[in-house]
């Protein structure tokens, strides 16, 4: 029997294949984000693992693999133990609907734009159970930093993403690429409403994956560690993991919503695209992480309630009186 | 009292023991420091929080207390220089000039001119070097160590580097420099030293253009800064802040213009002020002033008189200075404020050793301001405002 005509050993087999390519690049995205980062400070970075460091994240796993786990006394074990894993978990979980290609989707959900939101707001509790569970007062503020910035920060997100849902009438990412294949990336059609939506989409996305200059649950010069203060070794990776790999589906949700995914003017479509769109935003959020200082957290929460929020709302109807008088 | 009242904007009595003024308050105690990565090493402060907001802070010293006071009782007059330098280890020439100037004054020994320049270069470089330091923290402080700070932070330590390269040239030492004596300096100038500083110092004036667009000049930056963590003037004057703290409070005082010591009587010293007194001012002014410190360097790095670099007697012991008693008190305007040492003669190895000796550290003071300027700002301005003081808790300490 070919395993991948029975559902449950293709869900297996697609899962298997995400997750490993997901984490390879996602590990590569380190080192190059350490590379950039080393060049922007007149430094060298990782050099010695490996040809130009290449294997640095790796020596950096394993280093955190052979760690000793320490559970504070006072610490709530489930919520402190369960934590790092789910959040991992949700962060992973999302990239099951991204398409990376034509016909490359793990599963390709009529909802797909919504387990994106769904899940990656989930990541709320998760979060909130490091905070609480630590018994800790630096991780409890920022746990609680971070729940009031993922609620905040969630609407603007959702309102943003509801723009390509309006243009292209559909909420599955697959269907959202091929209408820009079709009729151009929503980026720079129709004009206005895509752009703008982008903004607000990415930068509430900096937010919910606590990027500088919106990493204010985790700020190290405030609160220690915020949520990560008490966790060590393989907890301690798999949050920092759950950071990266939240940014860089981040970059691929932005890519395929409105940069077109794998298409590019219709000239070779494929993989290649997505991963080069990928890389470009990821390579952004890097250079913006490198240069800013962070914000105050009650000056975070002005910047979605007082811009964000109001401006979704308008490129939203906009969008909808788009589609209503122009069609497409 | 103006100055305390305008301090208490949220209404809480500074010197106040909260647990029992106030049991319903139902506020959190947060033990900020001594192992915190933003105290600026091993200060405590213990916060009462209301939600984020700060409502009262007491501020814990000592936790790097070395006694060197005590230790100053022991040793002889010329053995000291060493010992200073860690007392403030960002700018150690400033702390070894200052402990130097009141021996010789107890001593009655005078310094020749070519050191006196001497002493106005290194330090004008150390100034520009510690306010390097400062940018450097602040941007750490503001950004964290994953962040946009790193860049600002990893920016400043490279020049900060080449002025240390200067100093190396000179004393042979990076950063504990024992270069200063009684009676002068111990590393007389050598041949190419005076075309370095002045190239390294081209590099640093075109470079803090760079500076001023990654901090005063970045918007997040500015949010952060401006309006926080607000110290009023008289109230700095109360507390007995000096330097670049007090300046920007609005308060026209500088030792170098104020109080000349050295050559500064000869030079043209513009003191640079600024109104607002918040986080914002201080930064301006330390840019300012390191690049009033360049040009100061660059007046009088060609124009070093000829000359003995130490006008004391060759010593043939250590115990051949000696006062039998007297005091002195000397001070200079450091990075940081006023560095002052004040000095009782007449103690141990037959007078070979000062009786009393009391070193005055700017930190200290500016720490004290903190329970007044603290309550009613978030944690994240805590940080703030607590680097923006220029705090070197080996100096607070001693």
């Amino acid at each position: 029997m070919n395993p991948l005509e029975h559902p449950l050993l293709r869900g297996l087999i697609y899962a298997g294949v995400v997750v490993t390519v997901l984490l390879i690049i996602v590990a590569w995205a380190i080192w190059f984000e350490r590379k950039f980062a080393a060049r922007m400070q007149s430094r060298v970075g990782p050099t010695l693992v490996g040809p130009m460091g290449l294997l640095q994240p790796l020596a950096d796993v394993l280093k955190l693999l052979q760690k000793e786990q320490i559970i504070p006394e006072n610490a709530d074990r489930v919520l402190f133990l369960l934590a790092p894993p789910l959040t991992a978990f949700f962060a992973i979980a999302t990239a099951a609907v991204i398409p990376f290609g034509p016909e490359m989707i793990a599963a390709d959900l009529d909802i797909g734009i919504l387990w994106i939101l769904a899940i990656s707001g989930l990541m709320v509790f998760p979060v909130w159970m490091a905070g609480w569970g630590s018994s800790n007062k630096y991780a409890l503020l920022g746990g609680m930093r971070a729940v009031a910035q993922g609620i905040s920060y969630e609407i603007p997100l959702v309102l943003s993403a509801l723009v390509p849902v309006v243009l292209t009438g559909s909420l599955s990412l697959a269907d959202m690429v091929e209408f820009q294949a079709e009729h151009g990336w929503l980026i720079l059609w129709p004009p206005g409403p895509g752009i703008i939506a982008f903004v607000i989409f990415f930068l509430s996305s900096l937010a919910e994956a606590n990027r500088i200059p919106f990493d204010i649950p985790e700020a190290e010069s405030e609160l220690v560690a915020g949520i990560g203060t008490e966790y060590t070794g393989v907890n301690f990776a798999l949050l920092q993991l759950a950071e990266y790999v939240h940014t860089f589906i981040a970059s691929m949700v932005a890519a395929a919503i409105f940069f077109g995914g794998w298409d590019f003017f219709g000239i070779a479509p494929g993989l290649h695209w997505m991963v080069l769109k990928t890389f470009a935003l990821f390579f952004f959020i890097t250079w913006i992480r490198w240069s800013f200082v962070r914000f105050r957290s009650d000056q975070l929460m002005a910047l979605a309630w007082r811009w964000l929020i109001p401006i979704s709302l308008v490129v939203l109807m906009a969008s909808a009186c788009w589609v209503f008088w122009a069609g497409v | 009292m103006d100055a305390i009242a305008s301090a208490i904007r949220v209404g809480i009595d500074p010197h106040l023991d909260l647990d029992e003024y106030d049991p319903a308050a139902d506020l959190m105690v947060l033990n900020f420091g001594p192992q915190h990565p933003s105290t600026h090493g091993v200060l405590r402060l213990k916060l009462y929080l209301d939600g984020e907001t700060i409502v009262k802070a007491d501020t814990f010293m000592g936790y790097l207390h070395r006694g060197k006071e005590k230790l100053a009782e022991k040793l002889t007059y010329a053995q000291i220089t060493p010992i200073v330098d860690k007392i403030d280890y960002v700018a150690p020439m400033t702390t070894e000039q200052g402990v130097n100037m009141a021996y010789e004054a107890l001593l009655g020994i005078e310094v020749p001119r070519r050191a006196l320049y001497l002493r106005t270069i290194l330090a004008e470089l150390q100034r520009i070097a510690s306010h390097l330091l400062w940018v450097a923290t602040m941007s750490i402080d503001l950004g964290g160590a994953l962040g946009g700070g790193t860049t600002v932070f990893m920016h400043c330590f490279r020049e900060r580097e080449s002025i240390l390269d200067l100093f190396e040239e000179l004393t042979g030492c990076r950063f504990h420099y024992n270069t200063h004596c009684i009676g002068g300096n111990r590393h007389d100038i050598t041949a190419g030293w005076p075309k370095k500083v002045k190239a390294t110092l081209d590099v640093i004036d075109s470079r803090t253009a760079e500076y001023e667009s990654l901090t005063t000049g970045h918007r997040v930056f500015r949010e952060r800064m401006v309006g926080v963590g607000v110290l009023p003037g008289d109230l700095a004057l109360e507390l007995g802040i000096t330097g670049p703290n007090l300046r920007a409070s609005g308060v026209d005082y500088d030792l170098r213009r104020d109080a000349p010591f050295h050559i500064y009587d000869e030079l043209d010293v513009q003191v640079q002020t600024e109104k607002a007194g918040d986080c914002f001012a201080r930064t301006l002014v330390r840019i300012r002033e390191m690049r009033e410190s360049i040009r100061i360097v660059r007046e009088i790095i060609d124009s070093v008189p000829e000359g003995p670099i130490n006008g004391a007697k060759p010593v043939k012991s250590p115990t051949q200075f000696k006062a039998k008693g007297g005091q002195a008190y000397a001070c200079l305007e450091g990075p940081r404020g006023e560095v002052g040492t004040y000095v009782i003669g007449g103690g141990d190895n037959r007078g070979a050793s000062p009786y009393r000796v009391k070193f005055r550290s700017p930190s200290m003071h500016a720490l004290s301001a903190l329970p007044y300027i603290l309550p009613g700002h978030s944690i994240s301005d805590c940080v703030a405002v607590l680097g923006s003081l220029d705090p070197i808790l080996g100096e607070v300490d001693r």
